[in-house]
């Protein structure tokens, strides 16, 4: 029976040849992952269960990236419970600060998720590892407790929506424009319950950082995941990371999809969506002028070095413009270390930006950047619902790191060739 | 059973992050969290809840992150149950999972007031405007979610599976 690649994992992961959009199944997965935010509930469920021991030590991923290095008292006792749980339990991947980086981010960086894996994370952009070709998915704190115990998750088998890409990406377009597009065209709830599967020339050319980009923000389109077939550039990257074995499956031909759309990329501007949904997107060029109080440059969906060199080269010569703080995060210590040894910090430093230890920090509002009253934002990061990075009257407009870089100059949001 | 309350009415793409904004994430107690239900729509809201009524919202209610507390929020406000054209699907899923009870209902959100009174039969969907005499649909819950709520959740489900294993 022609399958998707989601389908072909999941009937994997169930012991099954082949299954059915709409079935529910129970499936073993390779990765539970939970956060600051998330775990503390988990674990609470966990240690309420009376059960004494975890199903497996190295499949359980406990990252503080939230609220870390610890913004108050509060989030310090969520980080202890962490901390107390994976001494307990001898948690193999907790990641202290020092090795902590942003959950999506570290993850694959350190070949802890793989091609054909199921994981499922107490956190909305747990899809991120569609773009190595697995099928991962965000669940809430009680899944994670309940998978810490049988190793299982349920999932409705989900329908998929193939995406076609094709032509050639003007030379500021990256994924975060081609997902932001998408988006705009499908709406916020455009793919609730599905999986949107990302495939076409343009696809087969982007690199994993891109690809982690599309993936992350699937979810802002309802979908269950974000799906991208491992190939050649998946495999290099996977090489020399992962620890165990993994399989690579590819999509039938004649597989069976919810939908199919296809884009001519080549007419695609860089993409800015305006607050206070990732869909309300617009062309760079039809902005019209929106002057900004901050520019913020990292976050699971636009943290890597890729995201980080784009900027620097754009940001490179230039200050910041007098009324704005530009803000970058770095999302790993590796990447961090990378930046630092490449000079990228330095020309981040020289353009008057600060540089943040990796955490999500502004982009839940959290800490690290909050917005005050009537405060503007354009932001790499995924969302820009009402009071997303601060108070409830800021806004938060979404770009990709180019556009983010030369607003942060111009001082109201535009794109880099009018630098 | 029968759900009876008096309606708050929402509308489209209820996110998370307004259901409980993110500050509010360092606590796991369900009081806590329901003193700041919906303050990023209307930080008085949670005062004026009573125990039982119910929210009433357009498509897509519950988008975005997927923290638990936004359903431990509403539960802990007083709110018996959340009625809405559609939800996203970690909302859905973390409700059936953690106890809040939610239906899906076309036309709710033309057809229902704030302020209303309203009743749900749960085992029928049967969903009641006591004040403008409209009556509803609730879309039926598949038979292994039943089973779920039937439990009391996901994690009495599982330790009961797991004992009979």
């Amino acid at each position: 029976m022609a399958q998707t690649i989601a389908e072909k994992i999941l009937a994997a992961h169930a012991g099954r040849d082949s299954v059915v959009a709409g079935e529910l199944l129970n499936v073993s997965i390779d990765l539970a992952l939970a956060n600051d935010i998330t775990a503390p509930i988990a674990i609470e469920l966990f240690d309420k269960s009376g059960v004494k021991a975890v199903f497996d030590r190295g499949k359980i991923a406990l990252v503080p990236d939230h609220f870390v290095p610890n913004k108050d008292i509060s989030s310090a006792k969520q980080v202890q419970i962490m901390r107390g749980f994976a001494k307990k339990h001898r948690i193999e991947h907790f990641f202290e600060l020092g090795e902590m980086g942003i959950e999506h981010v570290l993850l694959p960086e350190q070949g802890l998720v793989l091609p054909g894996d199921v994981i499922i994370g107490a956190d909305s952009h747990t899809c991120t590892y569609g773009a190595l070709g697995a099928f991962s998915t965000g669940v809430g704190s009680t899944d994670i407790a309940a998978a810490m115990i049988t190793g299982q998750v349920w999932f409705k088998v989900p329908e998929s929506i193939k995406f076609t890409y094709t032509g050639k990406p003007g030379k500021w377009v990256t994924g975060k424009d081609l997902i932001l597009f998408t988006i705009g065209d499908i709406g916020v709830d455009g793919a609730t319950y599905k999986v949107m599967e990302f495939t076409g020339e343009v696809i087969e050319s982007l690199p994993m950082s891109d690809r982690m980009t599309m993936a992350n923000m699937a979810i802002e389109a309802g979908a269950k995941t974000g799906i991208i077939a491992p190939d050649d550039i998946t495999r290099d990257y996977v090489n020399g990371r992962a620890k165990r074995p993994f399989k690579c499956y590819q999509s039938d031909a004649d597989a069976a999809y919810a939908e199919e759309r296809s884009y001519d990329v080549s007419a695609i501007e860089p993409q800015v969506a305006f607050p206070h949904l990732p869909g309300n997107t617009r062309p760079v060029s039809d902005v019209g002028s929106v002057p900004i109080d901050q520019a913020v440059i990292g976050s699971c969906t636009n943290g890597r070095i890729e995201d980080l060199r784009l900027a620097a080269s754009i940001l490179k010569g230039h200050k910041v413009d007098k009324g704005v703080r530009l803000i970058i995060i770095p999302g790993s210590p590796t990447i961090y270390r990378q930046a630092m040894s490449e000079g990228l910090l330095e020309i981040f430093l020289g353009a008057k930006g600060v540089i943040s230890p990796p955490t999500c920090g502004p982009c839940l509002g959290g800490f690290m950047g909050i917005l005050g009253p009537g405060e503007r934002a354009i932001a790499t990061t995924n969302r820009n619902f009402v009071g997303r990075m601060g108070h409830a009257t800021s806004e938060v407009y979404l770009a990709g790191p180019a556009v983010a870089a030369a607003s942060a100059v111009l001082g109201r949001i535009g794109g880099p060739d009018e630098l | 059973m029968k759900i009876e309350g008096t309606v708050w009415k929402f509308g489209d793409n209820i996110d998370t992050d307004v259901i409980i904004p993110a500050p509010y994430l360092v606590t796991t107690d369900p009081e806590e969290l329901g003193k700041h239900c919906m303050e990023g729509i209307d930080a008085s809201l949670s005062a004026k809840i009573q125990a039982g009524d119910i929210i009433v919202a357009g498509q897509n209610f519950g988008c975005g992150s997927s923290r638990e507390h936004a359903p431990m929020a509403i539960k802990g406000a007083g709110i018996s149950c959340v009625v809405a054209e559609s939800f996203a699907r970690i909302f859905f899923r973390n409700a059936f999972n953690m106890g809040l009870a939610i239906f899906e209902a076309t036309g709710v959100s033309v057809g229902v007031n704030g302020g209303d009174r309203m009743s749900v039969h749960q085992e029928t969907g049967k969903i009641t405007d006591h004040t403008n005499g409209k009556i509803f649909s609730a879309n039926p819950i598949p038979a292994f979610m039943k089973e779920l709520i039937a439990a009391g959740g996901l994690m009495p489900y599982i330790l009961k599976q797991q004992r009979a294993g």
